[in-house]
């Protein structure tokens, strides 16, 4: 049995495992997927504190070999839930159960998508939810990003250098976007604000032709010929499996405050999927290390 | 089995003239997921010799990518008998690539 069963292996839960082998506790990190997290879909980070610039790839990788070899376990295994058993707790994955004495839940968010109908049908066909994996299939084309957040906006600056006309779809006629980034944009002579306004139709058949799109104060729709969409329009977590153990926000977000701790005892929460106002590695890492630290408080 | 690295002179042969299923990576080394899921390609290479393994490196064989309508990386696609039958958009776990090509 190990003693923390962590969650998840993005830059929050890698932390805590980092942190939780230092402080001599065995730990197991669950990961349904890839690790890393959304960092890796990153070319450059620029904004943690000690590294003037790295790859998403590059530090997620180092941050893995970080944990493995202070002897952490990481398993590619899904959690599907976690459950009380004699005085401890279990996590259920769909390969099997992990009994331990603290869980640390990091299962961060993945990207929120349009929910329109053609979407699922259409992605990798011309609507793509990373503009710097794919930006380049579309250089010298017209394209339109959607969402005013900093990945947006970002986004948009990269395709501009790239491709003909990038239109900026946003349902506000503000951006969330760091200002010094919005000023850039709107410098920029092939770039066209879209403002007020969102997307509410995808056209095309076996790829993107055009995107419907309409203006909220008007009600009028515009078709905007475009051969790709970037879609950037914010995070949605994941923990749904876990309601029955912690309390979950109006939005799946997993309630607690900095001390990472849930309603749950033995049961912590750290990273992306924690109720929180700003979500950066930064955050993450020190999610992970608070997380970490009170799991091992708490097994003693 | 070796990792085949595709281009349009070999691809007819490699692909569409195999007898066996056909596993097809579309990658670029500047994408993080892709280099997330190459050691899992690598991986099912090795393990699993009734499935041929393929590269293709989009920065170098841009027409292979444009004629399959490939516009998002890492993209997955599983040939039989010379069709296309199967593909996946995105970094997916090595169980659901092998689902991929045995489904």
């Amino acid at each position: 049995m190990a003693d923390i069963v962590i969650i998840g292996a993005g830059t929050a839960g890698l932390t805590a495992a980092i942190y939780a082998r230092r402080a001599g506790k065995s730990v197991t990190v669950l990961e349904a997927a890839t690790y890393g997290g959304q960092i890796i879909n990153t070319p450059d980070i620029e904004n943690y504190p000690g590294i003037k610039r790295i790859s998403g790839f590059d530090f997620a990788t180092s941050l893995y070999d970080q944990a493995t070899s202070l002897g952490a376990e990481v398993l590619f295994e899904k959690a599907v839930s976690i459950e009380d058993r004699d005085g401890g707790k279990v996590v259920r994955t769909t390969v099997g159960e992990h009994p331990c004495k603290a869980v640390i839940i990091a299962t961060g968010a993945k990207n929120r998508p349009l929910g329109l109908e053609k979407e699922a049908r259409l992605v990798g066909h011309g609507v793509s939810y990373c503009a710097t994996c794919d930006g380049m299939f579309f250089k010298g084309k017209d394209v339109a990003v959607n969402g005013g957040g900093n990945t947006a906006v970002e986004d948009a600056l990269y395709l501009a250098g790239l491709c003909r006309k990038v239109y900026v779809i946003h349902r506000r006629d503000q951006f969330r976007a760091d200002a010094s980034d919005v000023a850039k944009l709107k410098a920029k002579e092939n770039v066209e604000l879209v403002l007020d306004s969102t997307v509410t139709d995808l056209v095309g058949e076996k790829s993107l032709d055009a995107v419907e799109v309409t203006d909220k104060t008007s009600g009028q729709k515009r078709e905007i010929p475009v051969s790709a969409l970037f879609v950037a329009i914010g995070q949605v977590p994941d923990n749904t499996a876990f309601a029955n153990e912690v309390e979950l926000d109006e939005k799946g977000y997993v309630r607690a405050g900095e001390d990472c701790l849930t309603r749950s005892q033995g049961v912590f929460v750290a990273g992306d999927c924690r109720t929180k106002t700003l979500r950066q590695l930064t955050t993450a890492a020190s999610d992970g290390a608070i997380a970490a630290s009170a799991a091992c408080a708490f097994i003693g | 089995m070796e990792i085949i690295e595709l281009n349009s002179q070999n691809f007819a042969k490699e692909v569409e003239q195999a007898s066996q299923p056909v596993l097809v990576d579309f990658w670029a080394p500047w994408c993080g997921p892709c280099k997330m899921l190459s050691p899992l390609v690598d991986q099912i290479a090795q393990e699993h010799d009734e499935i041929k393994v393929c590269k293709v490196n989009v920065d170098e064989e841009g027409d292979l990518a444009a004629r399959f309508g490939v516009s998002s990386i890492p993209t997955l696609l599983v040939f039989k008998n010379g069709e296309c039958v199967n593909q996946s958009v995105g970094f997916i776990p090595k169980d659901r690539v092998l689902a991929l090509v045995q489904g």
